[in-house]
């Protein structure tokens, strides 16, 4: 959300080779041992620089989710290196990563199921505060005033509870609160999916004001290319655990070089009768995470016209095909 | 012109609120026709009344607490709806009227076999034999492009995606080739490349069963691609309807306008994108409490004194034959007001 810096500052994220397996379902009654697993995250790099955005897209059960969970270790990861403002976060203890939380927050997508109903607004902002002890009394209360204000609600709603709030207030207070601890890193987690579009379009804009102002730092996930477009200066597209291309977001949405992110990006409906588009239909769905296909776990859906054993054998590594275009496909050279 | 097989006119569905407080108006004065064979796309936000207005037409609006206003009138082959028997409604319903939602996980049942929940309709509406109507559902289950049909015909729907339960949805709906398929949201729950699936589907089969679909939902761009004509709607009345190449060209409403200028969009370049969109202050009213006059008008940037007091009616926008272009504003009266703002 804001120009590129002249001098590619060092990276505020680093995540390098990042790997979460969840256990495979288990017999009845959690009962038996776990059949294989489920490869959720498998292998992911990427690195954002301070104040900058990276869009991470995928459709449902890509592991893009996880991604950002294993990032804060909401989930502990099994495997890789993530490093945020040069601190090694998996390596640090429970303390020293609970002053490190400060630092890095999440925002979730749902926000009635992430506010706590028994809580005011007052109280779900004051509880940040207290545990990183940051502010108390007047003091709190003053912090309060200016976030709520800060997100663009009336102080008035620190004493309401959220059911009597609209989605796009509640996701203002999710928000607030992630902002509350002053971190330099957020981890958005579809924050606009459950909003809708006139409500989506004022939160983009919030957030968009707030990086600009706060110099934050934006992991934005989501399955809407058009938002994350609109929002990201890089983007990762994943499928199946894996990144299968990571770009600027100019030239991924101009010369898409994985066959995946072409087809995904003519599949997005686009609100113009007049525009007439190749929409590439898949067919086929998602594979079980459980059991990906060998070779490129893309491959049975795969539009590409020369495909081959190859892509059927060897998984392509995800290499560099253009200035900063990174994608995992053998006929990168010759995207669809 | 073609006479319309659906004709809703001034409908009016309220509900009795929880606490009994108040009345939700819901939907309150919708009038629309659907012709034979065309795509009507319903579109609005979360509370517009657009889903309400679909259900009313089923009349699936549980009662209490909601209630269908005397002087409503839904027209469909001819026959008002709204004064038919219980037995007469049921020969329509599923028959000549069918509907899919959202959620298809909720909407099939689980314990019992897709192939027997497809049947169900033939059995009910056609008298087929058992046999027979089990051999419509695998017939069905191909039509959709489900792999397998003889196989998956025994399935449950756990044992189905998201995708294919929607397939299954589909299948069910039109196992009676309806003439009217209501869809209301029928992509919003999938995945883009699913959704890109579903409506390729529905379009062929749309050609092919030559029926009329409503197609209701929030994405614009989904209308777009495959709606003839729009209803725009807000707060429980009609906005803006018009020929889909119209509506996108030339959007009157203030409300249309916003929503079009609000949705992030793919076919522009970054350089474009990029910086603030566009977005329509405030919030939905409740339906408890629509503001008087025009009911946008809080949130309108061309609002004056008239908006306030005096409740705009539908106005002709003078695009093609009368009423193929509608606006509920006052700004069609006092254009210059318009081009002042802009």
């Amino acid at each position: 959300m804001t120009a590129p810096a002249p001098a590619p500052a060092p990276a505020l994220v680093d995540v390098a080779e990042l790997v979460k397996h969840f256990p495979a379902e288990r017999g009845f009654f959690g009962l038996g041992r776990a059949r294989g697993a489920v490869r959720a995250v498998d292998g992911v790099s990427f690195a954002i620089q301070a104040g900058r955005t990276l869009g991470l897209v995928g459709e449902s059960g890509c592991g893009k989710s996880t991604v950002g969970r294993t990032i804060l270790r909401l989930i502990e990861p099994d495997a890789g290196r993530v490093t945020i403002d040069g601190r090694d976060v998996l390596a640090l203890g429970t303390r020293e990563l609970r002053a490190l939380r400060r630092r890095m927050q999440i925002v979730f997508q749902d926000p009635y199921g992430s506010l706590n109903p028994r809580m005011t607004v007052r109280q779900t902002l004051a509880e940040p505060l207290a545990i990183h002890r940051l502010a108390s009394g007047a003091d709190a209360e003053r912090r309060i005033a200016a976030l709520l204000e800060e997100v663009g609600l009336d102080p008035t709603f620190a004493r309401s509870y959220p059911h009597e709030l609209s989605g796009g207030q509640r996701q203002r207070v999710g928000i607030a609160r992630a902002l509350s601890v002053e971190p330099q890193f957020l981890v958005l987690d579809e924050p606009v999916s459950a909003l809708d579009v006139s409500v989506q379009a004022q939160v983009l804009n919030l957030l968009a004001d707030l990086q600009q102002r706060r110099r934050l730092t934006f992991l934005f996930i989501a399955h809407d290319l058009a938002v994350v477009k609109h929002v990201a200066d890089d983007v990762a597209v994943m499928y199946l655990g894996k990144l299968v291309e990571r770009a600027p977001g100019a030239a991924l949405y101009a010369a898409p070089r994985h066959p995946y992110t072409t087809a995904l990006l003519s599949a997005v409906p686009v609100p113009d009768p007049k525009a007439q588009r190749d929409r590439i239909v898949l067919a086929g769905e998602v594979p079980s995470p459980a059991a990906p296909p060998p070779g490129c776990p893309f491959h049975p859906r795969c539009p590409h016209p020369k495909k081959n054993e190859r892509c059927r054998t060897e998984p392509p590594a995800l290499r560099e095909v253009a200035p900063g275009q990174l994608a995992a496909c053998h006929f990168a050279e010759e995207p669809l | 012109m073609t006479e319309p097989l659906l004709r809703v006119r001034d409908l009016k569905t309220y509900f009795v609120t929880e606490h009994g407080s108040g009345t939700a108006r819901a939907v309150d004065g919708v009038s629309f026709e659907v012709y034979p064979g065309e795509t009507l796309g319903l579109v609005g936000e979360s509370g517009c009344g657009k889903t309400v207005t679909s259900l009313s037409i089923l009349r699936l609006i549980p009662e209490p607490p909601g209630h269908i206003r005397p002087g409503s009138f839904i027209e469909f082959e001819g026959r008002n709806l709204l004064t038919l028997a219980p037995r007469e409604l049921r020969a329509i319903r599923g028959n000549r009227i069918a509907m899919i939602f959202q959620e298809p996980m909720t909407s099939l049942n689980p314990v019992f076999t897709v192939g027997d929940q497809i049947a169900e309709a033939a059995i009910v509406h056609q008298g087929l034999s058992r046999r027979r109507a089990r051999a419509r559902a695998v017939e069905m289950l191909k039509l959709v492009g489900i792999p397998d049909p003889a196989e998956r015909v025994d399935h449950y729907p756990h044992q189905m995606s998201g995708g294919m339960r929607q397939r299954v949805m589909i299948a069910m709906a039109l196992v009676c080739h309806p003439k009217l398929l209501i869809a209301d949201e029928p992509t919003t729950a999938l995945d883009v490349t699913i959704q890109a699936q579903i409506l390729e589907l529905l379009d062929r089969l749309q050609r092919d069963l030559g029926m009329a679909v409503m197609l209701i939902t929030h994405d614009l761009g989904v209308v777009a691609g495959t709606a003839d004509r729009v209803v725009v709607m807000y707060a429980g009345e009609v906005v803006e309807q018009a020929a889909t190449g119209e509506l996108f060209a030339r959007p009157l409403h203030p409300y249309t306008e916003g929503l079009m200028a609000s949705v992030p969009r793919i076919d522009t370049r970054v350089s474009q994108v990029r910086g603030r969109l566009h977005s329509i202050p405030g919030q939905v009213p409740a339906a408890t409490a629509w503001p008087a006059g025009c009911r946008f008008h809080p949130r309108c940037p061309y609002a004056w004194d008239r908006c306030r007091q005096e409740a705009p009616p539908p106005l002709d926008a003078g695009a093609g034959e009368p009423g193929a272009h509608t606006v509920r504003c006052w700004l069609l009266t006092e254009p210059q007001r318009r081009s002042a703002r802009a």
